[in-house]
């Protein structure tokens, strides 16, 4: 029986070892999307919606607390490469500022700025990978 | 003697900074001219500052704007068009943080001037003032001739405009939001992108109140 115990140490270790290392890989890959997310706002989002996500009055809808990213989560890579037109919906309140294209970024761009304003301004929706994102592209209605 | 220097110092530093605060005057910026004239029999010689030279433009409300409107108020001026995708969003967002500092008061306003007429029609104007939070009889949002508005721009406000296709949006200007007093003279630009920038506009706004309140 001891030597079963004593056995079984280096065993647990190594599950434990590849448990942990396993998630760290995973939240690696989440703070890679989220800091590269990060900087792509600053420059290509940041204007409008501001540094904070509240937008601006009601001409720029915010991200911060929005419901429209949870309602529209397969369409915020087209709204993102296409621009977006026409009234929408954010929070209850409406919104009808043309919104441009940014047909500049890859789709691991654009993966990675979905993963940050999803899981920012009080948004917690997790990482949004680049497959997602290609299988979203593919169906965009423009 | 060693036992004196610190507070006499102190006393120094004191002094430095209440002198400071007192000495807090803005520069006339753009050019100036010498005039001699005659007072009571006498030669005098004073100095003439540029000041912005009259102009006449409709605002969000369809209301005429001259500098009419705009002698002895102090007021903050800016260049956007309502399409920008670049600058003037946080431009404007910087506009409407001044706007809240001073709303209300009745010898404070802003103008917002268009540089693209064609797309900024008073209907699209109104829209985006009202969305904004603007109020109409404090902030003019205003619609004239392109080349008026863009000669007030370089000549007057100091702002550099144009118009490019290759830039996002269509035009090229910059960001200054610029301080004019009572007397119509530009007595400050800021950079309306740069938040401590504004927080300074924003304290220079109450200087300019101050300095008219004392020559009172």
């Amino acid at each position: 029986m001891k030597r079963f115990w004593v056995g079984s140490i280096p065993f647990t270790f190594v599950l434990s070892t590849l448990i942990f290392s396993c998630q760290s890989e995973a939240e690696i890959e989440y703070q890679r999307y989220f800091i590269q997310g990060r900087n792509i706002y600053q420059t290509q989002c940041k204007n409008c919606h501001s540094e904070n996500g509240e937008g601006l009055g009601e001409l720029y809808p915010p991200l911060k607390e929005a419901d429209y990213l949870r309602k529209n989560k397969t369409q915020l890579a087209c709204t993102i490469h296409n621009g977006q037109q026409g009234l929408i919906v954010v929070n209850g309140k409406f919104y009808n500022q043309k919104m441009p294209s940014q047909t500049q970024l890859s789709p691991i761009e654009i993966a990675e700025v979905i993963t940050y304003v999803t899981n920012s301004f009080g948004n917690k929706q997790g990482i949004y990978q680049v497959e997602k994102v290609n299988v979203d592209l593919g169906n965009c209605k423009e | 003697m060693k036992k004196l220097i610190w507070p006499v110092m102190a006393l120094f530093a004191l002094y430095a900074c209440s002198n400071k605060n007192k000495e807090t005057k803005l520069p006339i910026y753009g050019q100036r001219q010498p005039i001699t004239k005659i007072v009571d029999g006498k030669q005098v010689t004073d100095t003439v500052y540029a000041t912005i030279p009259p102009f006449s433009f409709v605002d969000q409300n369809r209301e005429t704007i001259t500098d009419k409107n705009l002698d002895g108020k102090i007021y903050v001026a800016d260049f956007f068009f309502t399409s920008c995708p670049s600058i003037c969003p946080t431009m404007q967002r910087n506009m409407l943080t001044v706007f809240k500092a001073y709303e209300g008061k009745n010898n404070f306003k802003l103008v917002s001037f268009t540089i693209d007429p064609r797309h900024d029609t008073i209907p699209v104007l109104k829209t985006y003032a009202e969305k904004l939070g603007a109020k109409a009889n404090q902030w003019y949002f205003l619609l004239g001739k392109k080349e008026e508005v863009y000669q007030l721009a370089e000549k007057n406000y100091l702002v550099s405009v144009s118009q490019d296709n290759r830039a996002p949006g269509g035009y090229v200007h910059q960001g200054w939001l610029v301080l004019v007093d009572k007397k119509g003279r530009v007595r400050g630009a800021y950079d309306g992108t740069d938040k401590k920038q504004v927080q300074q506009l924003i304290t220079d706004v109450q200087v300019l109140m101050d300095e008219a309140n004392a020559k009172a």
